[in-house]
């Protein structure tokens, strides 16, 4: 038995009528903790009286006052340093970058600074941040919009790494990053904010409020962090996706009729191996969609843990399906994008023996 | 100065042929020191504002020379910080402790018992007298050379050593660099090899201390060549636009290894200058002036308490030695620099004043001195029980694992079983676990 929790949002459907979208969510998650954890703040370019530019913010600094709640300078590097320096006070900031493109001067203090402050101090300091933004393409962002950094800091020792990919889970997994200890980066697939994506792009939107997953609880739960929801059982492949990149896959093999085991890992860091494990033993072959570049992307790490710890139940070569090597094209993004074709491909030849 | 290319790339015009600048400092090996250009002021000279003053008031504070003890030996003007002879005494035994904890860690290294050292010397007040401006229990967000401070809050030189020889007694568990120390008891932050990152981080802390609505201020230290970083910057906007009360710390000392503070911009202006382009309150002090340093930094310190906002003060002095075990400035600058350097050396000035002061005397001088080599040479011994680096007596296998996260996750708990068996191969005699 893995231990994913299975279909989490789906049991708590029926016990409500309350429908969110995904930045619903992430809103009611701060005002939630910032009403809990007096200690936690919330920072960024735009999310103060404003409330974000995606409203990820919206009401919370009216509600929560100006020094719990307040915009930054545009300064990526000073927002992550001053979150390093209110951790060490005792604060648990969450900082937000408005795109997960722009995060890149604030590397130095997340990479050498936050991930690595428990273990060079002895655990005298600790950087309990959350760092939130939005990350993936899809919505014509063009090459500093669209970015899908993760593999950046998966590969960083002392950062967690946590993408949602419903509302339901975007609430909890959101509580549980603000109340670990250690700093996380949470991304937000943009693409679906407003509503789940079929990779379809030319067919009309989806509102979350049809999707089973935005029945989201009143009030504070946890979803643990470092483990993975099994959104659809199967059994003649396992998927591993996370974000966007969920829906996509669960509505190409819906449309092909592949009772493929879909697994929304939630969590790149900790990763949990055991639910992809026991999937991957069950079914013998591996699929891996990702909308990051290919090389060092996060799939080749998960296409050695699967080929390095399944190899005797594999029947299939591991396929991974990515996006193209290349900045992220404006007027060709519906190119670029890794949807129904490429994964199509990939699950053709996955089965064909 | 400028360096013109012998043709210019494009002919076929009559505009001047584009020229780089690329600084050069005014002495290299070998070359006779004249330090006649830099503006000394005399001690005493420049009036003390008002703590609150509007930083557009104090521009000239920026460019000018705080400075208290005179050629005379004696306390000069207002910014004279009236130190009682017992904290006089107190600021000397510090400094000279520092120096002669320096002395005997440089030789450690040189004998092999650890990697790196970095000494701090002609720096001493910059972080000594600093340090004794500030509460206790103020944040103070170091840089390397910021040993002092360490020395002032008294934590104990044994557990520096230990740290210093990551040995089994080492508080950071063997993980960090020779000297990078932390204590949060001391309210003293784990410096970090990557230069000006603590700076933000300062101001951090400052802002989530005037959020809880505490009494508390932060202080932070980085050299001038890293004022050139995005950090500093990015530290100096947060502060003004939050008014946090948080000092920066400009330690000027003229060498970045081998770069002379004209990479950083010193051709140009003063590094006090650059807070005011910021709208901060800017002060320029003789940083080997122990009164000049305390008397700018409780300036500074008081500033900040009245919420009247962060204040940068350049400290201006000399990096009397190499920067650390593993450079040899020989290589790169006249070894005249120091002897003629014109603000001499904090701790042959404090001593002067305080024998003018008839509070001193040669002989209590050459009895601390002994003392103080004594005291270094007993917590060496007593920290060599521990171990040196390089020797076995280490932190357990499994700490290098630990505080990667706050539980250890899958993956690292498999990598230190792979650790585990390697150590089997390798030290097939060890007990440990």
């Amino acid at each position: 038995m893995s231990a994913a929790v299975k279909q989490q949002g789906a049991a708590d459907a029926a016990d409500t009528e309350r429908r969110l979208n995904m930045i619903e969510a992430i809103n009611e998650a701060l005002d939630i903790m910032l009403a809990r954890d007096p200690d936690v703040i919330v920072m960024g370019e735009d999310v103060g009286y404003f409330g974000g530019v995606f409203r990820c913010t919206a009401g919370l600094q009216e509600k929560h006052g100006k020094t719990r709640v307040f915009d930054t300078p545009i300064s990526e590097c000073g927002i992550i340093g001053v979150a390093v320096g209110m951790g060490a006070y005792g604060l648990r900031p969450v900082p937000e970058i408005q795109f997960a493109d722009y995060i890149y001067p604030g590397l130095d203090q997340l990479i050498s600074e936050a991930a690595r402050l428990r273990y060079r101090s002895a655990c005298d300091y600790i950087a309990p941040l959350t760092v939130r933004s939005p990350f993936g393409g899809g919505i014509f962002g063009g090459q500093t919009h669209s970015q899908s950094p993760e593999a950046i800091f998966t590969h960083v020792s002392g950062i967690k790494t946590v993408i949602p990919s419903t509302p339901h889970d975007a609430k909890g997994l959101l509580i549980s990053a603000i109340e670990d200890n250690d700093p996380v980066i949470f991304f937000e697939p943009k693409r679906i904010y407003n509503g789940p994506f079929s990779g379809y792009y030319d067919k009309p939107v989806e509102p979350w409020k049809r999707h089973k997953d935005s029945a989201v609880p009143e009030g504070y739960y946890r979803i643990p962090l470092g483990k993975a929801r099994i959104v659809r059982e199967g059994e003649a492949m396992t998927v591993l996706a996370y974000g966007t990149m969920v829906h996509v896959a669960e509505a190409v093999c819906r449309a092909k009729g592949i009772d493929a085991e879909i697994i929304d890992l939630r969590t790149l860091v900790p990763l949990d191996i055991e639910a992809i494990e026991a999937s991957v033993r069950k079914t013998g072959r591996c699929m891996i969609v990702h909308e990051a570049t290919r090389t060092s992307g996060f799939g080749a790490e998960l296409s050695a843990l699967v080929t390095e710890r399944c190899f005797f139940h594999l029947e299939a070569p591991v396929e991974r399906v990515t996006g193209f090597d290349t900045p992220y094209p404006h007027s060709l993004e519906w190119a670029y994008f890794p949807g129904p074709v490429r994964i199509g491909e990939a699950i053709d030849k996955l089965l064909k023996d | 100065m400028a360096d013109r290319p012998e043709k210019p790339a494009r002919g076929g015009h009559n505009k001047p042929a584009l020229a780089l600048h690329v600084p050069e400092p005014k002495f290299r090996p070998g070359d006779a020191v004249d330090f006649s250009h830099l503006e000394i002021p005399q001690a005493g000279l420049l009036a003390r504002p008002d703590e609150t003053a509007h930083p557009s008031q104090i521009g000239d504070f920026a460019h000018s020379l705080i400075r208290v003890l005179g050629d005379d030996n004696k306390a000069h003007g207002a910014w004279d910080p009236k130190l009682d002879p017992e904290t006089l005494r107190a600021m000397l035994g510090h400094m000279a402790l520092v120096r002669a904890f320096d002395e005997r860690m440089f030789r450690g290294q040189r004998q092999g018992k650890t990697s790196f050292y970095m000494k701090c010397t002609g720096e001493e007040a910059t972080s000594v007298a600093a340090a004794m401006a500030l509460a206790s229990d103020d944040m103070v967000f170091p840089s390397y050379r910021q040993q002092g401070i360490l020395i002032v809050r008294g934590y104990p030189i044994v557990d520096m050593i230990n740290q210093i020889y990551s040995n089994k007694a080492d508080k950071l568990k063997g993980r960090q660099l020779p000297i990078m120390y932390s204590s949060r008891e001391h309210s003293f932050f784990s410096i970090s090899g990557n230069l000006a990152t603590q700076c933000p981080q300062a101001v951090g802390w400052a802002m989530a201390s005037a959020i809880k609505g505490d009494t508390r201020i932060a202080a932070t230290w980085l050299g001038e060549g890293s004022t050139a970083e995005g950090d500093f910057h990015s530290a100096c906007t947060f502060a003004t636009v939050y008014n946090a009360p948080v000092i920066l710390n400009v330690i000027n000392n003229q060498w970045a290894i081998s770069s002379f503070s004209g990479f950083a911009g010193a051709e140009r202006t003063t590094f006090a200058a650059r807070a005011l382009g910021y709208g901060m309150a800017g002060l320029r002090v003789d940083g080997n002036d122990a009164l000049a340093v305390y008397a700018a930094m409780q300036w500074a310190a008081n500033r900040a308490r009245a919420n009247a906002g962060p204040t940068l003060i350049e400290h201006f002095t000399y990096r009397a030695e190499g920067h650390s075990t593993s450079d040899d400035p020989a290589g790169y600058r006249s070894a005249h620099e120091r002897e003629e350097w014109p603000l001499g050396d904090p701790i042959m000035r404090l001593k002067r004043h305080l024998i003018e002061l008839g509070e001193w005397d040669l002989e209590r001088q050459a009895a601390m001195d002994l003392d103080c080599a004594e005291r270094v040479k007993a917590a060496t011994k007593e920290a060599e029980k521990n171990g040196i680096l390089g020797h076995g007596m280490h932190h357990p296998f499994h700490t290098m694992f630990e505080d990667v996260f706050e539980e250890l996750p899958w993956h690292l708990k498999e990598q230190a079983a792979q650790a585990i068996r390697e150590r089997k191969v390798k030290w097939p005699g060890s007990l440990e676990e």
